[in-house]
């Protein structure tokens, strides 16, 4: 397969992966843990570095579930003690990201990490990087990854449709009913993190966060159906990839810059012209005709 | 460096939203402008922040998008876009060499004199304005609706609040980066809590812990090469943090255990503590 | 048989002690409200039996412990503003939820199920609403949506946090006749409920509360002046034969 095909199959399996995640995430109220995760998974890549001194992805991957649970469970435990969420985000967050920054530039220096690379990610050298599967033949190792992890978000998503949809709904409901609503939470928190240290490679830690959050709150304003959401939300994700792409090869720019960027245009279209909530049709029907 | 940045509080992570998008303000000035001029890209930030601010707010209030998921847009795009332009400054020359990278990590130690003139004029502005006002701020955070019946037009403090939010994280961008410029906002703010439930003082003792941190992260880093500031002031942040968040005297764990041991003491504290 | 019993309760929500060891029993079948000032823990109450809020100290025993799987006997109806109704899902849907606890893991609603939430619908006159969005509703259907999940858990005890608040005259006729069927099936249910003037005509039995247990009782018993004043602390202005008006 050619060059451009494996950056644009990677990138739609990112919008894919992401854009079914970050469904839950936004109605979960949860969009700004994802931004919190995608920067401590930092912290998580370069300590499982420094630790087994490979940067394979199986140990990538352990040590980014790891800060992505320390998060959630750090953030819970700050506002236990009766901080705001916004604020105990803020702390973790950022706390552990300067660690994880400081740590890359003293102990590991100038090795195959670098903190530019983790944050924009650079999915041009995608193809270079190939396995051999038994039968698809040589494929990128990076798409490899995230094949499997997109996988493992529908599987997970579709198995426990009904129990996300309940304790993001109503979580006091789901807890009488013997859901394990504090289980679901940190399953969701890995969810979060494994999908971000996938994408990571493609698209850097920041744009994860807007593919993350951007075109699940862009399927938000067009349909009222949790399912269609999500199919929606992946739909857009693969799609904005693909868009952001071609945006790079014709200005000649970041490529993951320009993904985040097309993300966005996506959610503007959406934000006017969208069918239920965009704001064109709010001048055609007056509330309350809908 | 820049002490008092860290006094306005609340709203939390609304500015690592603006911090973000303030990216793409300064790659845009360095590109229309040609050089690395503070002022100029200082002013860029200014009005991408604003406007960052502004599309947070108006999409949050006319579509069924919560505020969360309308900062983590705006922040990704705007940072997606200001990378896209980042890029492209690097191509077209001159950008690498002018350093527009260290905005996003901060690199204190590649400020030059006059930076440093306009940093500080900057920062006195905030600490004027936010003494000048000082009494109306108290009421505004407290209770907006009272404060627009007593005639103090909380709207228009609100402006002022993200116009000064937008100022101290521009101020603040160049030395820690965009993206840690967030935890200097929360976390000695945060820790000050803990000492103090008086406001005058909470604005003090925040500040002082800033620039505490700040003193001490950039010492830090410039001791020896390459290492970046950013993050070692954040981290000296964070240790201030726990620091406070197990001694302090007003809220911290410690304290609060060892008068736990007795239910009437627990509620006689409570109620005297906090009113409500 | 005691469906619920209580002892030694007490909650702390930040340091702040809400519940203070309370100590009750509930007799099977009956319909108790709730009543007590603002924060007195009525809500936090509900959610600490229901271990939706930790609790310092205390146990709580359902149905003299004979039941082993608790799950599907409890009901709860939570504030209405409790959850985001902008959620994107509709109002069947929403009904359905109440038997995802029996529907078990890896399985999704079938047919039989949403015709069973469909006939909870139409006992609380929601029928025709079943797939209208959930956001486009007015704060008694939404109530009455709430009413409905509690019904098709066919739970053996309810709890109820202000279902009466700020409904329209269609829904709390609604919410007393969905009660009273609860009660003539022999349902015990446990109403936080505000307005006192209503307790008499609704209640058979009343639970008093302000952060300590002030009493708990057959209504005609328990629902006096003396109580309310302890209750409430303040004034109590007696208002001739049954009616009560708070004031602060």
């Amino acid at each position: 397969m050619s060059y451009t095909a494996w950056i644009l199959i990677t990138g739609s399996l990112v919008g894919i992966s992401c854009g079914l995640v970050g469904v839950l995430l936004i109605l979960r109220k949860m969009a700004m843990m994802a931004d919190a995760i995608s920067h401590t998974v930092l912290l998580g890549i370069v300590s499982a570095y420094l630790i087994s001194s490979s940067l394979d992805g199986g140990s990538m991957l352990i040590g980014a579930m790891l800060a992505g649970l320390l998060t959630a469970w750090l953030v819970q435990w700050f506002e236990s003690t009766g901080i705001h969420s916004d604020a105990a985000i803020g702390v973790v967050f950022t706390t552990l990201f300067a660690i994880g920054v400081i740590l890359i530039s003293t102990s590991v220096g100038n090795v195959h990490l670098d903190v530019n690379h983790a944050l924009m990610g650079e999915i041009s050298f995608i193809p270079w990087n190939t396995v051999d599967v038994p039968i698809a033949g040589s494929i990128p190792q990076a798409t490899l990854l995230l094949m499997i992890i997109t996988l493992l978000v529908i599987v997970v998503i579709a198995l426990f449709y009904k129990e996300w949809k309940v304790t993001t709904f109503d979580p006091a409901l789901a807890a009488s009913l013997g859901i394990p609503v504090l289980l679901m939470h940190y399953v969701f928190m890995t969810l979060v993190s494994v999908t971000t240290v996938a994408a990571f490679d493609a698209v850097g830690a920041i744009m994860v966060v807007a593919m993350l959050i951007t075109p699940a709150a862009a399927a938000n304003l067009w349909t009222d159906k949790l399912i269609t959401m999500f199919i929606l939300s992946a739909a857009f994700g693969a799609f904005a990839s693909c868009v952001g792409y071609g945006l790079a090869i014709w200005l000649d720019t970041s490529i993951s810059g320009s993904m985040a960027f097309a993300t966005g245009i996506l959610f503007a279209i959406s934000y006017l012209f969208g069918p239920k909530h965009g704001q064109l049709s709010k001048w055609f029907y007056k509330p309350g005709e809908i | 460096m820049v002490g008092v940045m860290s006094n306005l509080r609340q709203q939390g992570l609304m500015s690592d939203a603006i911090s973000h998008a303030a990216l793409p303000g300064v790659i845009l000035a360095f590109l229309l402008t040609g050089e690395k001029q503070l002022a100029v890209l200082i002013i860029g930030a200014g009005i991408s922040g604003l406007i960052a601010a502004f599309f947070i707010y108006g999409i949050e209030q006319s579509t069924r998008i919560k505020r969360d998921a309308a900062m983590g847009i705006i922040l990704s795009v705007f940072f997606g876009g200001g990378i896209m332009l980042l890029s492209i400054a690097n191509r077209t020359g001159g950008g690498s060499q002018s350093g527009l990278d260290s905005f996003i990590f901060g690199q204190a130690a590649s400020m030059v004199r006059s930076d440093t003139y306009v940093m500080g004029g900057l920062a006195l502005l905030v600490m004027v304005l936010v003494f000048l006002f000082y009494k109306q701020w108290k009421v505004v955070l407290f209770d907006p609706q009272h404060a627009n019946m007593m005639g103090i037009h909380a709207h228009l403090f609100s402006s002022l609040y993200t116009f000064l939010l937008v100022l101290v994280i521009v101020i603040g961008i160049q030395a820690v980066g965009v993206i840690l410029m967030a935890a200097l906002l929360i976390i000695p703010a945060l820790s000050a809590r803990y000492w103090t439930h008086s406001l005058f003082f909470l604005f003090l003792l925040s500040g002082f812990f800033g620039g505490f941190a700040g003193g001490v992260g950039t010492l830090i880093s410039s001791s020896e090469s390459n290492l970046p500031t950013g993050p070692f002031i954040v981290v000296t942040s964070s240790s201030l943090f726990l620091i406070s968040m197990i001694f302090g005297v007003k809220k911290g764990l410690i304290p609060i255990k060892r008068l736990s041991r007795g239910t009437t003491v627990l509620s006689e504290r409570t109620s005297g503590g906090e009113g409500k | 048989m005691t469906a619920l019993t209580v002892k030694n309760l007490s909650s702390a929500y930040q340091k702040k002690i809400v519940l203070d060891s309370l100590t009750f029993s509930i007799e099977e079948g009956t319909l108790t409200g709730v009543v007590g000032p603002n924060g007195a823990g009525k809500s936090t109450m509900i959610k600490a039996i229901l271990g939706l809020q930790p609790k310092m100290t205390g146990s709580i025993e359902f149905f003299n412990g004979k039941l082993k799987k608790l799950t599907n006997h409890l009901g709860y109806v939570p504030q209405r503003g409790a959850v985001d109704w902008d959620f994107p899902t509709n109002v069947l849907d929403v009904v359905t939820m109440g038997l995802y606890g029996q529907i078990g893991w890896f399985q999704y609603p079938g047919k039989k199920h949403r015709q069973l939430a469909f006939e909870a619908l139409e006992k609380v006159n929601m029928a025709e609403y079943a797939n209208r969005q959930i956001s486009q509703l007015s704060g008694g259907q939404q109530q009455r949506v709430f009413l409905a999940r509690a019904l098709v858990q066919d739970a053996d005890l309810y709890f109820m946090d202000e279902p009466f608040a700020g409904v329209d005259a269609k829904t709390e006729k609604t919410i007393i006749a969905v009660l009273k069927e609860l009660k003539s099936k022999g349902k015990t249910v446990l109403v936080v409920h505000h307005d006192l003037q209503t307790v008499p005509a609704y209640f058979d039995h009343v639970l008093l509360l302000n952060k300590q247990l002030i009493a708990y009782g057959p209504t005609n018993e328990t629902f006096t002046k003396s109580f309310l004043k302890k209750t409430y602390g303040g004034e109590i202005h007696w208002m001739g034969s049954d009616q009560f008006v708070e004031s602060l």
